[in-house]
This record gives C-alpha cells, sequence and structure tokens, in this order.
C-alpha cells in the first residue's frame, strides 16, 4: 500500500471509535518520548528494565534466538542471535527491505480505529522478525516492550514473517515499571505465516492498574502452517481491549489460541477472531478467566467458510468475588456444510466439592482455594517447545497468585 | 480415640442420623454394614467436618476432645483421614504434586510403588482415572497425609482382584496391622457392601447401620455371614433381636 495512501486513510479514521471497548481520549496521552541511547549487550540494559523484563519471562540469556528490547519510543537493543531468525527494529527494516512495504498494513487496516490509525501517522517502533526458510530453532526470540514514562502513548508496529517451512517461537513480555501512573500502550502486529511453516507466540502482559491497552493483531496462515498464540495477563490493568483476527487461507492450517487472566479490576475485553477460509483447516480457542474484581469480557468468534473445517471454543470463567464480572461471549458462524464447530463456556465458582476434598487432606481453605485457582490456570499448551511450556507455568504458578 | 454421642445429623431439611452412638478404641478397625441410602456415607462425613452436613445434636470426640464444631482442615491436621467413596478430579493438579502438597516430607516415588501407581505421578488427580484407579489414587493420598484415624468408604468397589489386594495392604499399614494389636495406636471405620476388602484385612468390630442408626454390633464375620444368608434385617433380627 502506498505510504501516502496510508496516511490519508489513517487521518480520516482518527475519530473512529472501536467495535469493542472503553473508547479512550488519545490527547490525554503524550505523544512525545524522550529517546534512549543505544544498548549494544543485553547484560548493560538498565536493572529495573532487566528485572521487569524478567517478570514478564523475558530472560535474555543464551537461549535466544534474537532479543528486542523496546523502551518507550527507542528500541535500545536489537540482535539476532541465530543464523535463521533475523531481528530488527521495524524502521531499519523498511529501510533495508523495499518489499516490506508489501506486508505494512496488509492484515491491520490503518483505519480500523482511531488507535491503529494513531500508529499509522507516527514513526514506527517495533519489532521486525522473520524466520528464514526451512530455518529452525526451538529457542524462542524475546522481546521486551517496556513503558516507562508516566502518560506517555507507546506505539508499536510489529512484522512477523515465517518463510516457508521455517519454525519460529517468540516471547513477548510488555510491562511498565510500579513508578508509571498512567499510559496506554497501541500494539500493531502483523503476523505471515507460509506454508508449513510453525510459529509460537507468546505475550506476556504485566501493566500497571492504570495503564490502557490496545493490541491491534492480523494474522495469515498459509498452507499446512501453524500457530499456537498464547496470552498472560496475570496483573492488574485499567482498560484491554483486542481481538486478533486469524486468517486459516491455505490448505491444512491450524491456530490454537490459548489467553490466560486473571483479573482484580478494571476492564478487559478480550477475545480471538478466527476465520477458517481453507479446506482442512481447524481452530481451537482456549481460554480461562479467574476474576476477583473488575469485568472482564471474553470473547470468542470463529468462522467456517468451507467444508471440513474443525473449530473449538472454550471460554471458562471462575469468578472469585461479588465485586466481578464475566461475560462470555461465544459466537460460531458457520458458512458451509460439512462443518466440525463447538463451543463450550462457563462461568462459576471454585466447586465446593473440590475444596472439601483438598480440606479433608488438611489444606487450608485459602490453600485449597489457591491450588484450584492455580490448576484452573494451568492451561495444557500444546505445539509449545518443553522449555517455553515450564516458564509458561513458572509465570501462571508464581507465589503472588497466592492470595487468590 | 473416636466417641460417637448421641450424634443427629442432617442434610438440606432431612434428618439422615439419629442418634449414633460408636465408640472406636485406639488400635482398633471397625467395619460399617448397612443398605444403600442408610447413612454411613454421610456418618463419616460428619466426623470429617463436610459442612452440608449438620449436627444437629450429639458430639463427635478425638483423642479425648470434642471436634464437633471444627473446620474440616482442623480435623484433618488432627489425624483424621478419609478416603472418599467418589472424589472429585482435580483440573491442572498432578498427584505427585498433591502429595507434596499433603506432606512436603512424604516419600512419593515410594508411595507411589506401593499401589502400583508410578505413571499415575504425572496425571492430573482422578481426572479420566478409572473406578479402581480412584480407589488405589485415595490411598497414595492416605499414605503421605498418615492420618491417625483413617475412615475408608467403600475401599474395594470398582477394583478388579490384583489391586484389592494392594489396597488391602495400604489399609494394613495405615491401621499398623503389621505389628501387635497392644502396640497399634491407629485406628479406623471401613465402608464395604461386599465384604471383599475384609478378605485382605482384619477389622475388629462390625456395625450394622439401618435408617441412619446403629442396632447391631458385633464380630464382624459373624455379621457379614448373617448379611449374607438373611439380609441386614435378618441379620439384625438374628443378632441383635431387641
Amino acid at each position: 500500500m502506498p505510504v501516502s495512501n496510508i496516511e490519508e486513510r489513517a487521518k480520516k479514521a482518527r475519530e473512529k471509535k472501536a467495535v469493542y471497548g472503553i473508547d479512550l481520549n488519545l490527547d490525554s496521552y503524550e505523544s512525545e518520548a524522550k529517546s534512549y541511547g543505544i544498548i549494544d549487550e543485553a547484560e548493560d540494559l538498565p536493572e529495573d528494565v532487566k528485572k521487569a523484563a524478567l517478570d514478564v519471562g523475558v530472560k535474555l540469556d543464551n537461549q535466544t534466538s534474537g532479543a528486542y528490547v523496546q523502551m518507550d519510543q527507542t528500541p535500545v537493543h536489537t540482535k539476532s542471535l541465530f543464523e535463521g531468525v533475523e531481528v530488527l527494529d521495524t524502521r531499519t527494516a523498511l529501510k533495508r527491505y523495499d518489499n516490506l512495504q508489501d506486508y505494512m498494513w496488509k492484515l491491520v487496516a490503518p483505519d480500523a480505529d482511531k488507535y491503529v490509525a494513531d500508529v499509522a501517522q507516527s514513526l514506527p517502533a517495533g519489532y521486525f522478525v522473520r524466520a528464514k526458510k526451512g530455518m529452525k530453532t526451538v529457542f524462542p526470540v524475546k522481546s521486551c516492550l517496556y513503558l516507562g514514562s508516566t502518560n506517555l502513548n507507546q506505539r508499536v508496529h510489529n512484522i512477523i514473517i515465517a518463510e516457508e517451512g521455517s519454525e519460529l517461537h517468540i516471547i513477548t513480555g510488555c510491562t511498565t515499571p510500579a513508578h508509571v501512573q498512567r499510559g496506554l500502550h497501541i500494539g500493531v502486529s502483523e503476523f505471515f505465516i507460509k506454508k508449513g511453516a510453525h510459529v509460537s507466540f507468546t505475550m506476556i502482559h504485566s501493566w500497571g492498574k492504570d495503564v490502557d491497552v490496545r493490541p491491534r493483531t492480523g494474522i495469515i496462515i498459509e498452507e499446512g502452517g501453524s500457530l499456537s498464540n498464547n496470552y498472560i495477563c496475570l496483573k492488574p490493568v485499567k482498560t484491554l481491549q483486542m481481538f486478533p483476527t486469524a486468517t486459516l487461507a491455505g490448505v491444512g492450517a491450524v491456530a490454537s489460541f490459548n489467553t490466560v487472566i486473571y483479573s482484580s479490576t478494571g476492564n478487559i475485553d478480550f477475545g480471538s477472531n478466527i476465520i477458517l477460509a481453507a479446506p482442512e483447516t481447524s481452530a481451537e480457542s482456549i481460554s480461562r478467566v479467574v476474576s476477583v474484581g473488575g469485568e472482564v469480557i471474553a470473547r470468542g468468534r470463529m468462522t467456517g467458510k468451507v467444508p471440513g473445517a474443525r473449530a473449538h471454543l472454550e471460554c471458562v470463567g471462575l469468578l472469585l468475588s461479588e465485586k466481578g464480572r464475566i461475560y462470555s461471549i461465544p459466537e460460531l458462524d458457520g458458512q458451509s456444510k460439512d462443518l466440525d464447530m463447538s463451543h463450550e463456556a462457563a462461568v462459576g465458582r471454585i466447586s465446593e466439592e473440590e475444596l472439601e476434598y483438598l480440606m479433608a487432606r488438611g489444606l487450608t481453605q485459602e490453600q485449597a482455594t489457591s491450588v484450584i485457582v492455580r490448576g484452573f490456570l494451568d492451561v495444557e499448551i500444546k505445539g509449545l517447545p518443553e522449555e517455553l511450556k515450564q516458564q509458561i507455568k513458572n509465570i501462571t504458578q508464581r507465589e503472588d497468585l497466592k492470595g487468590a | 480415640m473416636l466417641e460417637i454421642k448421641d450424634l443427629f445429623v442432617s442434610i438440606g431439611a432431612k434428618m439422615v442420623l439419629r442418634n449414633v452412638n460408636l465408640r472406636i478404641g485406639s488400635g482398633e478397625t471397625h467395619v460399617l454394614f448397612g443398605p444403600n441410602g442408610t447413612g454411613k456415607t454421610t456418618l463419616l462425613n460428619a466426623i470429617a467436618g463436610i459442612p452440608r452436613y449438620i449436627v444437629e445434636s450429639g458430639n463427635i470426640i478425638f483423642k479425648g476432645e470434642d471436634i464437633t464444631q471444627m473446620t474440616m482442615d482442623e480435623r484433618a491436621r488432627l489425624g483424621i483421614g478419609m478416603a472418599f467413596q467418589r472424589p472429585p478430579a482435580l483440573r491442572g493438579l498432578k498427584l505427585k504434586d498433591l502429595i507434596k502438597i499433603i506432606n512436603p516430607n512424604a516419600d512419593t516415588v515410594s508411595i507411589l510403588n506401593k499401589m502400583d501407581f508410578q505413571q499415575f505421578g504425572d496425571r492430573e488427580v482422578n481426572r479420566g482415572f478409572s473406578g479402581g484407579e480412584v480407589k488405589r489414587s485415595e490411598m497414595v493420598q492416605l499414605l503421605a497425609q498418615q492420618p491417625g484415624f483413617v475412615m475408608l468408604d467403600e475401599p474395594d468397589s470398582g477394583v478388579d482382584l490384583e489391586n484389592i489386594k494392594l489396597i488391602g495392604e495400604a489399609i494394613n499399614q495405615l491401621t499398623q496391622k503389621n505389628i501387635r494389636p497392644k502396640q497399634r495406636t491407629k485406628s479406623g471405620i471401613i465402608i464395604t457392601h461386599f465384604g471383599h476388602i475384609l478378605e485382605y484385612t482384619k477389622t475388629d468390630r462390625a456395625h450394622v447401620m439401618l435408617d441412619g442408626s446403629i442396632v447391631c454390633s458385633g464380630n464382624p464375620s459373624e455379621i457379614l455371614d448373617q448379611i449374607k444368608k438373611s439380609g441386614y434385617e435378618g441379620c439384625v433380627a438374628c443378632l441383635c433381636p431387641t
């Protein structure tokens, strides 16, 4: 898409409200961010950034195929550590590859809503990750998006390309330090998963309780390709709204979305929108929500367009407090014969029977509740290397959930 | 060890146990017979302290202490253990992790080996287990918990002949049948319908419950024989005529 065309469309969408979520006034955030110097070595990152990154599962060690750290609007640390994986900041990538313009804004429309339009009108930060043809690594690319200044509007545009036959794993941790009182993060991500490529993308959010978050994601999966998308948010956030769209465009493409949310305050409106547009495609979306407060809207939409597509949607919520609300909206849209689509949605409390069973073994009510909640959040995630599974498990089993 | 005095227990609006009196001495294992729906499980659940089981009057005394008002976990920590008849499955919790939660010092490997249950350590507790596997899972947990008083609600139902022997051995360990009667300090009570488990573990005394009351007590094999011959009521009429 020509740049002028993008800007024009974005300009027209400046006031366009999003379909879902609480509307935000973009003028109430700072657009100008202070800039930081480039940091060549991960160990030279500021201590508070390193610590925040660790808290969201981003450990920049020797089991890393590529690294990207963005502080506010500055990509401070970008590195490719495996010959099969290229990691650049988006701006540099645009300079290096003329044809990247063919990818930008292909899966997320620049005028989708005012948040996307805002990113389209600004200088892009964010990462470009490309797994080269046929190259495979179990070590993930690790990225940390750090929002370190109060009131800032952090804008990110990520492009992920998994070339034919490649295998790529990405962990992205997005976080704010405790001193950031208020802020906005808008993250546009476009995923191109080509023929026979396998991608896992794990995003861990840990925001402040006055931070607003608007991820905007588009995904296309070609023939025989697969995506395992995992999202974990266990810390408070003011408002978060996302509805990533994945199109299974090639024969046999597979998508699996796993979401784990622990809500204590604020408004979280999340879900996934999966379009099964080719034969023999299959999709699964599983979410687990535990609420002790705040409002969670759990959406899920599956559209079956061709015969033989299989889709399953599962939203299960545990409501542990009078102060919380879980609103589950599963949608199945069958547009062809011979589809196999199903959903399961449940919102409830902890089973008394399970609680009593554990208490009969000597656990206090609090301990038993905590054990059940942790078990509930322990989603079996398919298609991930063991190390990554363990890392995700460690995050969902953390001590700070003890008081659940 | 355990004394039940004039116990009345209701569930919802229904009085299920009526004037139950029972005394189980230190080192003794008793067996409780009775038809379905007569209140046997209710008695065990009331002793365990499940809140839905309301003690309307009477007392439960354990090791000389009145535990009638204690919470379930307090009772468990005092040494009351229970193998549930139909326990729930626990999502996301591995059996080996539960063993460590129950008792951080437990020797998980040897406990699982003992019940020939090694391959279940990494499985979620009771999820997708067969009837017999559930019973072994219960025994594994009790072996970790090491209660002073163990309640076994139909430990033999749905269990095949090979595994019933393993369960019998676990009960013998829990109730110290491997040492002399006088040295035993642990006690237990077993509910069984067909008495299969009694072929693998020795009990000291049997009781028959009808309509929420214990109406007959005596020698376990004598009572079981009589029940097999003439039914529960016939047994009571013959052995404990009023």
